[in-house]
């Protein structure tokens, strides 16, 4: 166990990977070894590095082990014959590990595309203009055409390479009939190299070579930074992939048992799940009672009883004892694929949204492009001179060049999303930050979002101490949240009580002997030696009993994510209406809402009546920013203008959602609201200074004023001056605190419908 | 004039070696855990050695 463990809640669902899983995941290097990368989330120092890398090294069948930091993740080599046990180890190490697709781990060819195109230019830029400042310090002849020449040199590899990422971008804007900020790019560092060429060959005084490798070299640092940004997020979002079902063991016709991939079972095939697991496929109960958790897939904050004959969904997770199903749909029917066809049928605001910058290039490029050839036409109507009246036409078009744009709006967001990754909230791409300005209604999902879907003893005050030592010692052997919230609110006091022997019935209780007496720990009617069956048990509640009476009663509440009743006062009063649209029931969203102050709320939603709910407000005018959590919100959470997914979210919700956060707290939604708008203030007021320098500068150029010197001056102020700007951010949004709360407030009964 | 025939080519050439300095770096893949390499010096050498590599390319 190293110096900074981490926290028990990423441990608590991890699951085990079974060796088959593992060797599913691992793919073959040749001779004998094979290569596997584990996400673990919980590293996050030089210590963890050193622990995880030594523990797994000293496993026989390990050669080497090597943890990446950046993305959280550890890669492992081992010996195929052997697989060693790695997700025992490191979970016994306290970095309980996740696998992740496949396809997440290709190496991203465009990230070291762009870096070797900053080199480039970046040696091209200093070269160059060393060769520049040479000429523009008086030499001239001979010396000034080598010197040209061997810029020219320079300058084709950035052409090349660099250029070659703003050509392709061009190009496939105008393919499809629209206009980006790299068509004007391309364009003007185009014309500027032939130019220049032209004129090195005519001996003539100015070549703008230099204004092509910076112009380039600017321009790809923003695009770079951009693309750290949005890897940094979607790599760390990633590596929170909660292990989801990959595959089950399958029973045979026969009585052999064997492991099936997830796409390789067809219904009617029998599966054993364990406590603690996932459904894997939508299924029926065929053996076994036990207790569901369904909160990320219907929203509802109680357990679920099933016995013989229920219909389960995939998705849900076992919680008290072990199940044998029979499929009824394949993978790709399940309620899972349901709500994936549903997100993409539901896909909004972000397809039909235009990048600001894109908005802009659309009025900028034409307008530009038509001064350069108004200037070009000018010029021959004065004196013409078609070589002068090119070469001020080009020069127009140089000093024009976007830099400004193609740097300010990136750089702003850059800034904007580290800000906000300091504080826990991680942002899939700019363009999520530039709608999230214009939103003016917010939809809250209810479990797992407004609250954190764990219950919470309420009445601890009411129940005798003894009593609640007795029920946490029973309620310790078990999974069920309701057995471990008693557990964890006797935490203080002993455990004095020693059973003879504790065994669970799933989907009922905890049962402990102790000498003459039993103990029960669950459900009403079972506890006091009613009929077994849930269905006619007259009573209900959560009971303590002692050979059948009642010893104890317990209540429990849904606890509240910290921050979130300031976080909705917050919200209104910046005058944006707050909606909380649930799967739970009435009375549990009627609690929540009352004590938030939400008004407007709907319960007992269906997905899809979620999405409708939001495509109407979208009809009539309004755009959404949805917050959820659970498989069912993942299709309105594609379906609204942007979506906001807490980081225990399920993997679709998470992955179709524009912001993720990491922190408890839910002041995360008021401060990606607020840091989104100053960002977006520095955006326009970015652009407004680009528009002045063009103002000023354009004239310039129209009357030929512009040489290579004044052109490499202005454009490196104008570049410097957006960054300043945008640099202001970083001071931007400390007045919202997003400390933890001493004490989380509670809401949301629990033990209304009979769960234990 | 004639020393320019030495030092433009010299001035390129060590620009160069950087560049290639550079993409090398980038090729064995040392840019892809800066947090990493930065934790990594705080863990005594004798210990990493002891954990069986120290290769950057396996990553």
């Amino acid at each position: 166990m190293s110096c900074c463990a981490p926290g028990a809640e990423s441990g608590t669902e991890a699951g085990f990977l079974s060796p088959d899983e593992l060797r599913h995941a691992a793919r073959s290097l040749g001779n004998g070894i094979a290569q596997i990368e584990l996400s673990v989330p919980a590293v996050h120092c030089g210590a963890c590095i050193h622990s995880v890398e030594q523990g797994l090294s000293r496993l026989e069948g390990v050669v080497s082990a090597r943890v990446n930091l950046s993305t959280r993740r550890v890669s492992v080599r081992f010996r195929e014959d052997a697989p060693p046990p790695l997700t025992e180890t490191l979970t016994a190490l306290g970095y309980p590990p996740h696998l992740f697709d496949e396809a997440a781990v290709d190496k991203d060819r465009s990230l070291s595309e762009l870096l070797r195109g900053v080199a480039v230019s970046g040696f091209a830029a200093g070269n160059i203009m060393l060769l520049s400042v040479s000429v523009w310090s008086g030499a001239d002849g001979a010396t000034r055409d080598l010197f040209h020449w061997v810029s020219a040199l320079i300058a084709l590899p950035v052409l090349a390479f660099a250029g070659g990422i703003f050509y392709r971008s061009a190009w496939q804007a105008l393919r499809h009939g629209r206009m980006n900020m790299d068509v004007p790019i391309a364009i003007g560092v185009t014309l500027a190299y032939a130019m220049s060429l032209y004129e090195t060959t005519q001996h003539g005084d100015h070549a703008y070579f230099d204004a092509v490798a910076s112009l380039l070299f600017f321009l790809l640092i923003g695009r770079t930074l951009d693309h750290v940004m949005r890897d940094k997020a979607r790599s760390a979002v990633q590596g929170l992939a909660r292990l989801a079902p990959r595959g089950a063991i399958m029973v045979a016709p026969d009585g052999g048992r064997e492991y099936r991939q997830l796409g390789e079972i067809e219904p009617g095939n029998r599966l054993l799940i364990a406590a603690g697991e996932r459904i894997p496929v939508d299924a029926r109960v065929d053996g076994g009672t036990s207790d569901l958790d369904t909160s990320l897939v219907n929203g509802e904050s109680r357990p679920q009883h099933v016995s013989p004959g229920s219909v389960v969904r995939a998705g849900t997770l076992n919680l008290t004892g072990p199940l044998t199903l029979e499929a009824i749909a394949r993978a790709d029917d399940s309620f899972l694929a349901e709500m994936m066809r549903m997100m993409e049928a539901a896909e909004g605001g972000r397809t039909r949204y235009r990048r600001i910058a894109d908005r802009a290039a659309a009025l900028y490029a034409p307008v530009v492009h038509l001064a350069a050839f108004a200037t070009f036409l000018g010029w021959m109507a004065v004196d013409g001179d078609w070589h002068k009246a090119v070469t001020i036409g080009i020069a127009v078009l140089i000093i024009t060049c976007p830099c400004a744009l193609g740097l300010a709006v990136p750089i702003v967001q850059v800034v904007a999303a580290r800000r906000l990754f300091e504080r826990g909230v991680m942002v899939r791409d700019g363009s999520a930050m530039e709608r999230l300005t214009e939103i003016d209604t917010i939809v809250f999902d209810k479990t797992g979002t407004l609250t954190l879907g764990r219950p919470r003893l309420v009445n601890i005050a009411s129940v005798a101490p003894d009593m609640l030592a007795v029920a946490a010692a029973l309620g310790a052997h078990s999974r069920h949240p309701l057995s471990q919230a008693i557990a964890r609110s006797a935490s203080g006091q002993a455990a004095f009580h020693n059973f003879d022997a504790v065994t669970e019935i799933p989907g009922f209780g905890m049962e402990g002997k102790a000498g003459p007496s039993v103990w029960r720990l669950g459900r009403a009617g079972w506890a006091l030696g009613q009929d077994k069956d849930p269905s006619v048990s007259s009573q209900s509640g959560t009971l303590l009993t002692r050979d059948g009476r009642e010893c104890a009663r317990f209540e429990f509440e849904d606890v509240l994510r910290p921050g979130a009743a300031r976080a909705i006062q917050a919200l209104q009063r910046s005058g944006k209406s707050v909606h909380m649209l649930s799967g739970d029931t009435e009375a549990a969203c009627d609690d929540v809402a009352k004590t938030l102050g939400i008004r407007q709320y709907a319960a007992a939603l269906l997905p899809s009546e979620k999405v409708a709910r939001i495509a109407d407000m979208a009809k009539d005018g309004h755009k959404a920013l949805m917050v959820g959590d659970g498989l069912n919100d993942a299709p309105a959470l594609s379906a609204a203008h942007v979506s906001m997914a807490p980081a225990t979210a399920a993997d679709i919700g998470r992955n179709a959602a524009d912001f993720v956060f990491l922190r408890e707290g839910l002041e995360a939604v008021p401060l990606a609201i607020d840091v989104s708008e100053r960002a977006g203030k520095l955006i326009r007021q970015n652009i407004g200074l680009a528009i002045v320098y063009n103002i000023i500068a354009i004239p310039i150029a129209i009357l030929g004023h512009v040489t290579p010197l004044v052109a490499a001056i202005a454009m490196s102020c104008s570049s410097l001056l957006v960054i300043g700007n945008a640099l202001r951010l970083l001071r931007a949004g400390e007045g919202i605190s997003v400390a933890r709360p001493a004490a989380a407030p509670a809401m949301g009964h629990y033990s209304e419908g009979g769960a234990r | 004039m004639s020393v320019l025939v030495y030092l433009i080519p010299a001035a390129l050439l060590f620009g160069l070696a950087s560049l290639a300095a550079f993409l090398w770096a980038l090729k064995s893949g040392q840019y892809e855990d800066l947090d990493g390499a930065g934790e990594r010096i705080l863990i005594d050498s004798e210990r990493l050695a002891a954990s069986g590599n120290g290769d950057p390319k396996h990553s």
